[in-house]
Formats: structure tokens, C-alpha cells, sequence
């Protein structure tokens, strides 16, 4: 194992991140505030409670897992599909290093990156309503394993993009709608009974139910089928990077 | 000794059925600065790039300090480090992170002193912390090179190092890879300027279209190169040479019109002087006089087309 050379690619990498650090810290400070005014201020005091909690603090799972998801996802395939963009992946493909010493320096600093905003909203989120978390290992367990699955469907989509459109597709057409529609700020059960059958298909749903769960201690689905689902997912992802690297599928020429 | 890189019956044939090389032979010598001399599309920088693991070879082998590219790749690329052709390099990164992040790609340990030599010896110490999207485009070039070397290689590979470059800036590069020479480092480079190989290399190595068509001493060269021919023509044929100009290397041309002299320019007497005198005691009448010279462009050039 290069050691080294997972050390320097997390470094390089979180050294990016530094440079720009007032930026990553505001933007997720200004939109947490933002949701919580609308949500939570002026549509939330008209909803009672969901499921027993005040809505404001009923979004606080969705909300944390929206950015991280999103950030994880841009942040690795960013990572990845800038130095194919600029050449400078000549320098990756003839080190001697594998691919799995690769997506752990990759995948580790944009996960890392999720972490800390993640944790941002979490204290923004403190500010305006009562949090009380049921389970915080579990929390914290869940939030960790979310930034690193979609840190590497992120670094996927960074490899399968050949432009910046493509880069951004992916997120727009799909993470977000999944997202959205997998109970981020509502619960399944408030769906009417076709739509909630079919919520069960987007695997995000499961995510933020078990999220929710490390919070409030009721979810949507079972926490076991939760957990399975992001290992599954994770698995997946770890499958696709590895035969990409053997097949050097939109790497090497 | 054996050879630090050597390199096997190496086909490389694209997706697209191009065959970009057709069964390459090349053995490298540790401690020697080679030049593989060619024309765009020659097959160079494929060359280097399945060397150096960026392509994979589609048969053939290739080791490098006797470790297969392919099935030792570690202990391979550990030894080897590229300048690629492109100027490649993150715009908003430094030189000295960019050198820290290859350092420990190559699975070395963090070491800012040897850093720091290689960008004094490049002259970007100054420069270590600027964004590389403000150097100029010969500073960009050296912190390629920089990168390349800030894991200690044994081998160097520079495609095109001089590509684009002014002349002032091509003798600093030539510098450069004189006094990496000293320190011990072998230099692969690729180029299509003549004079470059001549300037710099220890050997040519002649390429085109997949095939290297001739690896010769850079000296053996030149002596070739060293060699002129004085033509003389003369007013009235000749069938043979007269007896008392034979075993000079006087040759008669075909039409019997003209008299073929080689000489070395750089031997001490080159033999005209008497050559002329006793033509003219032979009775023989010049028309005319004119010598020639094959440069290394001859060569390479006649070498394509014998291979065309």
C-alpha cells in the first residue's frame, strides 16, 4: 500500500479546500438560515408536528443530508475530473499507485469536506430550533458513511464526464430530485399510498430515514434495510471504480 | 551491465487500428542521455507513455531497472520520472505544493530539502509559492520537470522538452539536462530538432512510423557527418583512374565526367592541396569544384525514405 501517496492526494486536496474555506463556510451557513426562515418560520407554524417533532426541527436530518450529498457528489467529481480536464492526470495514471490508493485520497478529502459543512449546518441548525439527537454514534456514523458513498458516486461521475455540462448533469437531473423526494422535508407516510410505494424504490429515501432515525428514533423504513442500503450502494460504487481503473475506461486513451 | 530500460518486440496498435509502433527494440544504458529523434506521428511519445505506464502495450515488454512495467509496476514507476509534452499544471496551485503532491504519488516520504534543491537548481525557489498561472511558460516547463524530479528518479523521460521553446530558453533546458547528467539521472528525451540530439545526447535513436530505424553513438554520427566529399569535374572523361592517383579513396563518377574525393574535414591534413598538384601532373583539366556534406537531416531523411 502507498501510504505516501494517499497522504499526499488528501493533503493536496484539503489544501484546495483551505484556500477557499470562508466560502465553504458561509454559503451552507447562509442557505441552512435561509431554509429555516421559509420552512421552518413561515410555512412550519402552520403545520402542527410531524410524527411528534415541530416541522422545524423534523427537517434538520433532510436538510444536513441534502448538502452532504450534494457537496459530496460535486466535491469528488470535481477532484477527479479537473486534472483529467487539465492534462494533469498524466502524473496519476504513470505513478505507482492503484486505484484503490487513488479513491481513498479522493474520496477521502471531498468526504471530509461534506463532514465539515455538514457539521456547519448541524450548529446553524442548533441556533433555531431544539435538537435533542436519540442516537448520536449513530448519527455520526450515518453522516460519515452518506459523505463517503456519494463522495463516490461523485468521483464516478467525474470520470465518466467529458465536459462541465456533464459534470453538472447528473447532480441536477438526479441526485437532487432523489433527494427532494426521498422524505428530506416530509415524512413517507404523509404521501399519498401509490406514492409511497413507489418512494421505495429511490434509494435515498432510505438514507435520510435512517438519519432521521439516529435523531428522532422513528423512521420510514427499518434501520437494518437502511444500513443495508448504503452498504449496497457503497459496494456498487466501489465496484464501478475498480473496473474502471482495470479497464482504464475514460482515463487512459 | 544490464540495460536500466529495455524494451521488447513493443507494439502498441490503438482502438482506432492505428499502429502507432511496430515492434520497438531499445535498450538504455544507465547514466547515458538518449535521443529519439522523429517526425510528429513518429511514435515517440507513445513510446515513452507505454514506458512510462500511461498506455498499455498491446504486446511486447518493457522493464525498467529490470522490473516489468506491467506486473512490477510499482517497483517500475518508482524509478521513473515524465515531463510531459503538454505544459499540464493546475493554474492555482504552487510550485512547491504541485512538487509535494508528486513526491508522494511516487510513495515517497515528505522531504522539503530535496524540494527546495530541485527548485533552486531550477531556478524557481523564488516562484515556489506563486501560482503557477502567473510563471511564464518557460518557468511552467521547469516545474514539469521539477515534479519529475521531486521523487528522485533514476530515469528521466522529456518529450519534446524544447517544443515551442525560444533558443535562449532551449540552451538553459539543455543546461539543465547537461547538469542532470551529472548528478547520475538517465535521460530519455524525444525531439524533432536535429541539432538538439547533436547538442545534447550521448545516442541517437532514429524514428518513424513505429520503427526505429537506427541507434548509433551521437560520435560515430558525427564522424560520419565529419566526412565531406570534393567532386571534380573534369573536361574530358575518364574511363579509369590514372595509376598514379590510386589508393587516395579517389573515386570516378559513373559518366566518367567527374572525380569523387572523401576526406575528414577535422583530420589534421585533409589531402587537397596535393590531391590538386598531382591532378594536375596527371594532365587532367578541371571545370569545376564543389564539395558536400551529409548532415544528421541526411541521414534521417534518406533513412525514412529507404523505409517508406
Amino acid at each position: 500500500m502507498n501510504t505516501q501517496a494517499i497522504r499526499a492526494i488528501y493533503i493536496y486536496e484539503m489544501k484546495r479546500f483551505f484556500r477557499t474555506l470562508l466560502q465553504s463556510f458561509i454559503s451552507p451557513v447562509i442557505s441552512t438560515s435561509l431554509y429555516f426562515v421559509v420552512f421552518g418560520a413561515a410555512i412550519g407554524s402552520r403545520i402542527d408536528t410531524v410524527e411528534g417533532v415541530s416541522y422545524g426541527t423534523f427537517i434538520v436530518p433532510g436538510l444536513i443530508m441534502l448538502s452532504v450529498m450534494t457537496q459530496a457528489t460535486s466535491n469528488a467529481s470535481f477532484a477527479i475530473y479537473f486534472p483529467k480536464f487539465i492534462g494533469t492526470i498524466y502524473e496519476l495514471l504513470s505513478a505507482p499507485v492503484n486505484f484503490l490508493e487513488i479513491t481513498i485520497g479522493y474520496v477521502g478529502a471531498a468526504a471530509t469536506k461534506a463532514l465539515f459543512i455538514g457539521t456547519v449546518i448541524l450548529a446553524t441548525a442548533a441556533l433555531f430550533v431544539d435538537l435533542h439527537i436519540e442516537h448520536p454514534l449513530a448519527m455520526v456514523a450515518f453522516l460519515v458513511m452518506t459523505c463517503v458513498s456519494f463522495a463516490l458516486l461523485g468521483f464516478i461521475i467525474g470520470i465518466w464526464a467529458r465536459n462541465f455540462e456533464q459534470l453538472q448533469l447528473i447532480p441536477l437531473l438526479i441526485i437532487t430530485p432523489l433527494v427532494f423526494l426521498g422524505g428530506s422535508f416530509y415524512s413517507v407516510t404523509m404521501l399519498p399510498p401509490i406514492w409511497q410505494a413507489i418512494t421505495h424504490f429511490n434509494p435515498v429515501l432510505y438514507l435520510i430515514s435512517g438519519f432521521r432515525w439516529s435523531f428522532f428514533g422513528m423512521a420510514d423504513v427499518p434501520i437494518g434495510l437502511s444500513l443495508m442500503a448504503i452498504a449496497l450502494f457503497t459496494g456498487l460504487c466501489v465496484g464501478a471504480i475498480w473496473l474502471i481503473f482495470r479497464t482504464g475506461w475514460r482515463i487512459r486513451q | 551491465m544490464s540495460p536500466i530500460v529495455s524494451v521488447r518486440n513493443l507494439v502498441k496498435t490503438y482502438k482506432t487500428g492505428f499502429q502507432a509502433l511496430k515492434g520497438v527494440n531499445l535498450d538504455i544504458a544507465e547514466g547515458e542521455i538518449i535521443a529519439l529523434l522523429g517526425p510528429n506521428g513518429a511514435g515517440k511519445t507513445t513510446l515513452i507513455s507505454t514506458i512510462c505506464g500511461i498506455v498499455h502495450p498491446t504486446s511486447g515488454t518493457v522493464t525498467v531497472g529490470g522490473h516489468d512495467v506491467l506486473t512490477q509496476y510499482r517497483a517500475a514507476r518508482t524509478l521513473i520520472g515524465l515531463v510531459p509534452q503538454e505544459i499540464t499544471l493546475e493554474p492555482f496551485e504552487t510550485p512547491l505544493n504541485t512538487c509535494r503532491l508528486s513526491r508522494g504519488l511516487f510513495g515517497k516520504a515528505r522531504d522539503d530539502a530535496h524540494i527546495e534543491k530541485v527548485l533552486r537548481q531550477l531556478s524557481l525557489w523564488d516562484k515556489k509559492d506563486s501560482r503557477i498561472v502567473t510563471l511564464s511558460g518557460g518557468m511552467k516547463r521547469r516545474v514539469l520537470i521539477a515534479k519529475a524530479l521531486s521523487h528522485e528518479p533514476r530515469v528521466l523521460f522529456l518529450d519534446e522538452p524544447t517544443a515551442g521553446v525560444d533558443v535562449e530558453l532551449r540552451k538553459d533546458m539543455w543546461k539543465v539536462v547537461e547538469d542532470l547528467r551529472a548528478s547520475g539521472v538517465t535521460i530519455i528525451l524525444t525531439t524533432h530538432y536535429i541539432e538538439e540530439a547533436e547538442a545534447i545526447a550521448d545516442r541517437v535513436g532514429m524514428i518513424a512510423k513505429g520503427e526505429i530505424l537506427l541507434v548509433q553513438d551521437k560520435a560515430e554520427l558525427m564522424a560520419q557527418l565529419g566526412k565531406k566529399q570534393l567532386r571534380i569535374d573534369l573536361l574530358a572523361p575518364l574511363d579509369t583512374l590514372p595509376p598514379d592517383l590510386a589508393g587516395r579513396g579517389l573515386e570516378v563518377t559513373p559518366d566518367g565526367h567527374g572525380l569523387i574525393y572523401t576526406y575528414d574535414t577535422r583530420a589534421e591534413r585533409t589531402g587537397i592541396t596535393t590531391l590538386l598538384n598531382d591532378l594536375q601532373k596527371a594532365g587532367l583539366h578541371m571545370t569545376d569544384l564543389s564539395t558536400s556534406q551529409s548532415s544528421l537531416e541526411d541521414i534521417f531523411v534518406g533513412l525514412v525514405k529507404e523505409n517508406a
